[in-house]
């Protein structure tokens, strides 16, 4: 694998903008946000695009830091997935930045820490999508689940701190798991680089024992089913602006790590039965989610587990992708662009349950009747959101499940394709009843607060990117044929016959 | 020939399973960031021991550095843990979390 060193700084100013936008708004306080909300966002998406332009003209990019490269000093590194991953990250975080500006202007508690720790936890994800070695990869995880459980804990209520270490808990123990896996594999080869890992790696049992442990450990961090107990308190607890960022972008962090580890570092281990394993536990977290999700009577647990129903529908990523060499590419391709639109639409729907919520005064779904007529935009943004979480065309759910439909169907695994299919149907049924009580008429005597108009826009905003993302699908994935799992693919014979 | 890295790894990998074990066993919110804290410096004892398990080798200072800078993220996890631990039992008066995370359906 070439790569050429990049020597523009576009790689560290990602990762250092928001770092400093954190530690200037920790010094300055609430006052400083508008200013940094102006300045960081802009300077993130300058720096993505400039990286992306340099992508495109010479492929991989490296960047040693302190011109230390690996194996002794720490590298970064920019690969098709990456890129997609820092776009999703920037798309999202700028439409929820704009939302929180509106979200604690008022009297709304939190406001004052919320700001360090969004851009602390922006950093975070930046860090860890460029990372190219397994320590830092650990270290930036912990940077995120730290970040991440501190706001889980912004209300200061002591159901959300409850929920805040109950998250933090199962979040440390993932890392620790992980940082396990990672200890025995430096004591077998003695290097931390992906890169070098993969040309290393043999199927060995000492080997499957670290993959078992890291692969653990991120599941927890994930949520997989049955690993889930800790995400719908934390996120349905949490301040809705915070809820949006859990769920659209932080467990997307844990499994971007494990499509990375899995399908570029350890290949020659994924073997029929654990893909298949990994693949089940997805399918029961489509079902049971989806059930739970329906029966729940808070809204904002409503979309809560909603997001554990479709991180069961990610995993169906792995059966779909190891069965063929020949479908690994359609199948990978799939599981991002699902991982891509849900983070767009989940956060538009935690964005507009927000607004609902904050006009109701009450996180009831009961109370929900007549908001269709004092909040029209958030209703819209919550209704489009639904269509690509239902996968409905021209979505980019559609794409995603698409995709994944076909490689199940190209590879003979007709069992999945079900799931994916009955899982839509479960979706609909939740959504539909949430949008069935927004359309009722108002009980008399209701009383509707205002919001800030930023609220319904940014929900609106980025549902319909969810939706655009369906018919502007060919440059993502296009992306994502240029990343260093089909790369290593290429590289290593791919062992896993069916 | 087998060095002294090796029982330190093999140590190491008891402390994890017992620390972990702590963890998921004990309610006490206390006896869950201690047992955090066991499993992180079996960890570490592995991290630190498996690249020297053969005699004679010399220490690895790549393996070391690793160790510092877990310490440091550990310290840091704890201090924020035992900081939510205090304002629970601040508004709560309880020193364990309620135990079915779910809402009732």
């Amino acid at each position: 694998m070439t790569g050429i060193s990049s020597v523009a700084p576009w790689i560290p100013s990602l990762i250092l903008l928001p770092l400093a936008a954190g530690s200037l708004s920790f010094l300055f306080g609430p006052r400083s946000s508008l200013g940094l909300v102006a300045a960081t966002p802009v300077g993130i998406g300058f720096a993505l695009i400039q990286l992306l332009l340099e992508f495109n003209d010479t492929g991989l990019q490296h960047y040693p830091v302190g011109s230390w490269g690996s194996p002794l000093g720490i590298e970064f590194r920019a690969d098709g997935l990456s890129l997609v991953m820092l776009g999703m990250t920037a798309t999202v975080g700028i439409f929820i930045s704009l939302y929180a500006l509106g979200y604690f202007s008022g009297e709304q508690a939190g406001g004052v820490w919320f700001w360090p720790l969004w851009w602390f936890l922006w950093a975070a994800l930046n860090a860890l999508f460029l990372s190219a070695d397994l320590f830092n990869l650990y270290v930036t995880l912990e940077l995120l689940s730290l970040s991440a459980a501190g706001l889980v804990t912004l209300s200061g209520e002591w159901e959300s701190l409850a929920a805040g270490l109950r998250y933090l808990l199962a979040a440390l123990a993932g890392s620790l798991a992980y940082l396990m896996g990672v200890a025995l594999l430096y004591g077998a080869y003695g290097t931390l680089s992906l890169e070098l890992m993969a040309g290393l790696i043999r199927p060995e049992p000492a080997n499957a024992l670290a993959a078992s442990l890291i692969t653990v450990g991120l599941l927890l961090k994930t949520a997989l089913f049955p690993l889930h107990f800790w995400l719908p308190p934390a996120h349905g607890s949490a301040l809705p602006p915070v809820s949006a960022l859990l769920s659209g972008l932080v467990i997307k962090a844990s499994f971007y790590m494990l499509l990375r580890l899995w399908f570029e570092v350890f290949p020659s281990a994924l073997t029929p039965v654990f893909a298949q394993g990994i693949g089940i536990l997805g399918a029961i977290a489509v079902f049971s989610g989806a059930w739970l999700a329906f029966h729940q009577e808070k809204l904002k647990m409503l979309i809560a587990w909603s997001t554990v129903a479709q991180i069961g529908y990610l995993f169906l990523t792995f059966p779909l992708a190891s069965a063929s060499p020949a479908g690994a590419l359609t199948a990978l391709s799939g599981g991002v662009y699902l991982a891509l639109s849900h983070a767009m639409a989940k956060a538009a729907l935690f964005l507009a349950a927000g607004a609902m919520l904050k006009v109701t005064g009450e996180d009831r779904i009961d109370r929900l009747e007549g908001v269709g007529r004092h909040l029209p935009v958030s209703l819209f943004a919550f209704a489009i959101a639904g269509v690509s979480l239902m996968g409905l065309p021209p979505s980019g759910g559609f794409i995603a499940k698409w995709l994944l439909l076909d490689a199940a169907l190209a590879t003979g695994q007709w069992w999945w394709a079900v799931v994916l299919i009955l899982g839509s149907l479960l979706t609909a049924a939740y959504i539909f009843r949430v949008l069935r009580r927004c359309f009722l008429a108002p009980p008399e005597h209701a009383v509707f607060h205002s919001v800030p108009v930023v609220m319904p826009i940014a929900a609106f905003s980025l549902a319909g990117i969810a939706l655009l993302l369906g018919l502007t699908a060919v440059f993502p994935l296009r992306l994502l044929e240029k990343s260093a799992p089909y790369v290593a693919e290429a590289a290593i014979p791919f062992t896993v016959v069916p | 020939m087998i060095g002294g890295g090796l029982i330190y790894a093999i140590a190491g990998a008891i402390l994890f399973s017992l620390g972990l074990y702590g963890l998921v066993v004990h309610p006490h919110l206390m006896r869950k960031l201690i047992a955090f804290n066991i499993t992180g410096s079996g960890v570490f004892l592995v991290l630190v021991g498996l690249p020297q398990r053969m005699a004679g080798t010399p220490p690895d200072r790549v393996s070391e550095a690793l160790v510092l800078t877990g310490i440091v993220v550990a310290v840091s996890a704890t201090a924020f843990g035992l900081a939510l631990v205090r304002r629970f039992y601040d508004l709560t008066g309880k020193t364990r979390l309620p135990n079915d995370p779910r809402p009732e359906p």
